[in-house]
């Protein structure tokens, strides 16, 4: 009798088409990404629209793809799971309806899973978790710091009060004249520049672990603007540095008070922007000097991707988290309310 | 109308005067240069309806959706510009819930005739002022309240 579990996973809550399979909760068996950045290029951002049309058009290919590499076919699953939300709704509803054919037809036992829990799950692919842990979620739309006392226990301690941190990035590629994606783009130039400008760095009130980026996002513009109007000059590849530096700083700062205020045992970085070279040359420097283990999980795990989902929902499903036929997208989807239902 | 603001505080009360007039179903939309203010408003409008959570940029998700007195959703269609995208804003529209909806003339196509339109524009370090244009009978009736209640106030 052969014990091993396999759980099939479905991401499409933005721009990356993705399926993946893995066998108890951390071996990862098959993991395949579409993405659709090309298309969204040439309008500098995810355009949801074009978006759920490119999931229609790929989930089918992409789901083949996984069970050939995998080697399996979807009666050998176990349970089938998929993100529920946060995201784009014509986008999500592409992998959820996806999903609940499958299990319906296959008359396999559904997941519904949240898409920051998979941020953070991803770290579990490489090193088992040892709570307390710390989450840094840093992407386009999130920028959080999460505590959890267990598995799928989370409480949002901090967050961003206005910009996520990857918006931030955005906004000021765009300024720069950058392509889309901005954060690799002015992470490359920021490599080259020197912090010469002095932006803010938002600190809030003493104590506070939420974030705020829309002052720094103004500063940029302004400096740039009154810059030109003076004739000045300022080389991209500093104003990238100095960005950067400013953003970098209040991650690196508050995450370290976090970690000291909660006595955790591992910080993990989870979201697209822990992709960020400078980010994680900061953190790397930061908890080698707290002995705190830092878990930054591998590129191409980063960014969306189906396996993160599949290492979060193989929890979740054990914990006894069961979708109805009646699973919906759930764009506003809550962290912490999705963390107590699989503890109920 | 035209209502000035000294401080993000007087803002607060203004947003606040004005979330406690609406009704299900009700839409505003807000202009203003990046650091006008819309955020703050914004910000100020979902807390006076009850909603608890922390109110942030929608600019990646393009609508966010919180639970307050009444449902509360925040959509920015700055991403939507040159498409002709309709991204079920009917539901929102017509529904249950407040809509603020920020850069929505990308959208104007999708917009209700009826709505409550606000312009924010930055007067000075602290100073804002609002000009407001209702476009049904029920917003211009808020309109007139405002003047005579809280302006008089």
């Amino acid at each position: 009798m052969n014990n091993d579990q396999y759980l099939l996973a479905i991401e499409t809550s933005c721009d990356e088409t993705a399926v993946a399979v893995i066998k108890n909760e951390t071996e990862l068996v098959a993991n395949v990404v579409a993405s659709q950045i090309e298309s969204h290029k040439r309008f500098g951002g995810v355009v949801p629209e074009i978006a759920s049309r490119h999931h229609i058009e790929q989930i089918t290919v992409t789901l083949e793809e996984a069970l050939q590499e995998a080697g399996m076919t979807l009666d050998d699953m176990d349970a089938i799971g998929v993100t529920e939300g946060p995201g784009l709704v014509g986008a999500l509803l592409v992998g959820v309806n996806a999903a609940k054919g499958i299990a319906f037809a296959r008359q396999k036992p559904l997941v519904g899973v949240h898409h920051i829990a998979g941020h953070i799950y991803a770290s579990r692919l490489e090193k088992e978790f040892e709570f307390p842990l710390l989450a840094l979620v840093v992407s386009g739309g999130h920028t959080e710091l999460v505590l959890m006392k267990g598995h799928n226990d989370f409480e949002v301690i901090g967050e961003t009060r206005d910009d996520a941190a990857g918006e931030a990035y955005d906004k000021v590629a765009r300024l720069l004249k950058l392509s889309y994606p901005g954060g690799p783009e002015i992470d490359k130039l920021a490599a080259a520049g020197e912090p010469v400008i002095d932006f803010p760095r938002a600190w809030l009130e003493e104590g506070s672990f939420d974030f705020s980026f829309s002052g720094l996002k103004s500063a940029v513009t302004n400096k740039l603007h009154n810059a030109g109007q003076k004739g000045e000059e300022f080389r991209p590849e500093d104003v990238a540095a100095s960005f950067q530096e400013s953003v970098v700083e209040v991650l690196s700062t508050k995450t370290k008070k976090a970690a000291a205020a909660y006595g955790v045992k591992q910080v993990i970085v989870a979201g697209g922007v822990a992709a960020n070279s400078g980010l994680r040359a900061r953190l790397l420097e930061t908890f080698q000097e707290t002995g705190q283990e830092l878990l930054i999980p591998p590129l191409k795990f980063c960014t969306d991707n189906a396996a993160m989902i599949a290492a979060a929902g193989a929890v979740a499903y054990r914990q006894g988290h069961r979708a109805g036929w009646d699973l919906n997208a759930h764009p506003g989807l809550d962290l912490e309310e999705y963390g107590k239902r699989g503890r109920n | 109308m035209k209502i000035t603001s000294n401080s993000p505080e007087t803002t607060g009360e203004l947003a606040a005067f004005l979330a406690g007039k609406l009704q299900p179903g009700d839409v505003l939309t807000l202009e203003g240069d990046l650091g006008a203010g819309k955020t703050t408003f914004t910000k100020a409008l979902g807390a006076a309806l009850g909603v608890t959570k922390t109110i942030n940029s929608p600019t990646f998700t393009i609508i966010k959706e919180y639970a307050g007195d009444l449902p509360f959703y925040h959509m920015d269609a700055y991403r939507l510009e040159d498409t002709e995208e309709d991204l079920g804003f009917e539901e929102y529209f017509f529904g249950s819930g407040v809509t603020v909806v920020e850069w929505a003339s990308y959208i104007e196509d999708f917009l209700p005739e009826e709505r409550l339109e606000i312009r924010v524009s930055y007067e000075g370090e602290d100073a804002r002022s609002f000009f407001f244009t209702p476009r049904s009978s029920h917003f211009e009736t808020i309109c007139e309240e405002i003047t005579n209640e809280y302006i008089s106030d």
